[in-house]
């Protein structure tokens, strides 16, 4: 124990160094993308020109400006938006209704349907385009809300059944006989006691579904053509096909455009992790 | 009463059947039938297996394959990166859970914003290359996006960037959840830092680790469009030389209007994609047993 007081040397311990050494590389490789849009963002096109990695020497909020008045990115945000809360009402509102029923009631066909629903998690989402995109041009369907919403909750909702069922066996069977005496049938069951008990869950799954919505690409552009039913992530193709030569204007759009997800996750970071370990396989 | 319950269930499954169906079953059922078939617009004659011939027998999607192989070689990297972080994590150094926040951060931007972000930082005269040449790497100072050479090996780092900050979380989540009796006493008997990694803790995580190689694996044979897509124009370019399967599916049915051939893509990743499910039920089943997923 003495000899660990003999000298400074002995006291900066070599492998917390080297551990703190190997955290703060990772720190910076995970946050270097981060920091690069935000400070080029504030710089003007020439500064871009010649200082493109240190902080702006004067720092302009000009491209934010145009960002926020002379773009659609408002407009995209708000398709987005309406895709996400669409999909997950309508997935977790399905979800619920087929996860009580696997988890809690005996039919025919109950253990087939849990392992193909739970099968189709591995099944890449572009093996479902094209039949998809032959019958929607048919029936007229391409750039409305409502066909995008009815691909994007299908998507979504063999992960929603899977962590509802597995959770809803979890609850007590005890909770469901008492109920059942006072004469509760199903569908007050599922509303008054398992839906509140199921809050966690039920966060979590919002959460990672409507990230999912929020963050896709592939179905966005091949589903909502029309450029007034553009979502956050097409719109983001489009920004950068037309302005990927004014890099700090592209950087500020980016910013503006991851802003909203990097506040959620700080203002929800557990609900996140959780739930994006969860919903890995998505 | 008994007649009601024996109904019961089935209406509380029909809408979740339905959007199964109609979601899935329906296309699954399409894709081989179109992939037989010469569909111009919305229908057309059978055509036997002229489809797959074509599609074997064009260098452009065997090239399209073999990204995906390619890209399969992030896996080890990002197994290798994430153990390593989590396991410095475990040690729960001062200020841990803020660098388990910040790490985590990768994972939460969108993939299409990042690859914008990541394009221009790696542009020829980007920022990544004037670190390189000023720390006097210049034989590093690729031109990452604009040479087909290279360009895959960019979408790559990418990938290992991103992905890897799910492997971090799931990995430390496993670790915290550990016997830590076993370790302690492992220390007691003198065992190094390394030798209670290589013998203690990774043979503990063999569960987690099979399960983030199973995702992953997933996710790089049938998840990288938009990662493709951005960085490489929309085009899988320069060249052809970032196309991947998905995008070569999607420029079949978007670009030349041929969804007989896009569909013959799609039943064959459909078939890969069903082979993978066996391992995906036997490693989730298995971290459900530890808990860990």
């Amino acid at each position: 124990m003495a000899g660990s007081e003999t000298g400074f040397l002995a006291r900066v311990r070599p492998d917390l160094a080297l551990k703190h050494g190997v955290l703060g590389v990772a720190v910076l490789i995970a946050l270097a993308p981060t920091v690069f849009m935000v400070l080029t963002s504030l710089k003007s096109e020439e500064e871009y020109t010649f200082n493109k990695v240190g902080p702006p020497a004067a720092p302009v909020l000009d491209h934010y400006r145009s960002v926020l008045f002379a773009s659609d990115f408002f407009a995209w945000m708000g398709n987005s938006l309406v895709l996400a809360a669409g999909a997950v009402a309508l997935s977790t509102a399905v979800s619920c209704l087929g996860a009580y029923a696997i988890a809690r009631m005996q039919f025919a066909g109950r253990g087939l349907l849990f392992s193909v629903s739970t099968s189709l998690m591995a099944v890449p989402p572009v093996v479902m385009i094209v039949p998809l995109f032959v019958l929607y041009a048919q029936l007229d369907l391409i750039s409305t809300y409502h066909g995008a919403i009815l691909i994007y909750a299908g998507l979504i909702t063999p992960f929603s059944v899977y962590l509802l069922t597995t959770f809803f066996r979890t609850i007590p069977r005890e909770l469901f006989e008492s109920a059942r005496i006072d004469g509760a049938g199903d569908l007050r069951i599922l509303v008054r006691i398992v839906l509140p008990l199921s809050l966690p869950a039920l966060l979590t799954l919002v959460v990672v579904n409507a990230l999912y919505v929020w963050n896709d690409l592939l179905i966005a552009i091949i589903f909502l053509q029309d450029d007034a039913k553009r979502t956050l992530m097409a719109g983001i193709s489009v920004f950068q096909g037309r302005y990927g030569d004014q890099i700090p204007l592209t950087m500020a759009g980016m910013v503006f455009a991851s802003a909203p997800m990097v506040i959620l996750y700080i203002a929800f970071q557990k609900h996140y992790i959780s739930g994006l370990m969860a919903g890995s396989i998505k | 009463m008994n007649q009601g319950s024996r109904i019961a269930p089935y209406a509380y499954v029909l809408p979740l059947v339905a959007l199964l169906l109609f979601v899935f079953g329906y296309p699954v059922v399409r894709i081989f039938e179109f992939s037989f078939k010469m569909v111009r617009g919305i229908d057309g004659p059978w055509i036997g297996f002229r489809n797959y011939d074509l599609v074997l027998s064009q260098p452009l999607f065997w090239e399209s394959v073999r990204h995906n192989l390619q890209l399969l070689l992030a896996v080890p990297c990002m197994v290798v990166w994430s153990l390593l972080i989590a396991v410095v994590l475990f040690d729960r150094l001062r200020g841990w859970k803020l660098y388990r926040v910040v790490l985590f951060l990768p994972y939460i931007l969108a993939v299409p914003i990042i690859a914008v972000v990541m394009k221009k930082m790696f542009q020829f005269n980007g920022p990544v290359n004037e670190v390189l040449r000023w720390i006097g790497l210049d034989f590093l100072a690729l031109d990452w996006i604009g040479s087909t050479d290279v360009a895959l090996w960019t979408v790559m780092l990418l990938i290992i960037w991103r992905e890897s900050a799910l492997g971090i979380i799931l990995f430390l989540a496993r670790l915290l959840a550990l016997d830590e009796s076993l370790i302690e006493s492992a220390k007691l008997e003198g065992a190094s830092w390394w030798q209670r990694l290589r013998y203690v803790i990774v043979p503990q995580m063999k569960v987690v680790i099979e399960f983030y190689v199973v995702v992953s694996v997933i996710t790089i044979l049938s998840s990288v469009f938009s990662y493709v897509y951005m960085i490489g124009g929309g085009r899988g370019g320069p060249g052809t030389s970032t196309t991947v399967v998905e995008l070569y599916i999607f420029n079949a049915l978007i670009r030349t209007s041929l969804p007989g051939i896009a569909s013959a893509v799609s039943a064959m990743l459909f078939l890969v994609s069903l082979l993978l499910i066996v391992p995906l039920f036997a490693v989730r089943r298995r971290a459900n047993e530890e808990e860990v997923a």
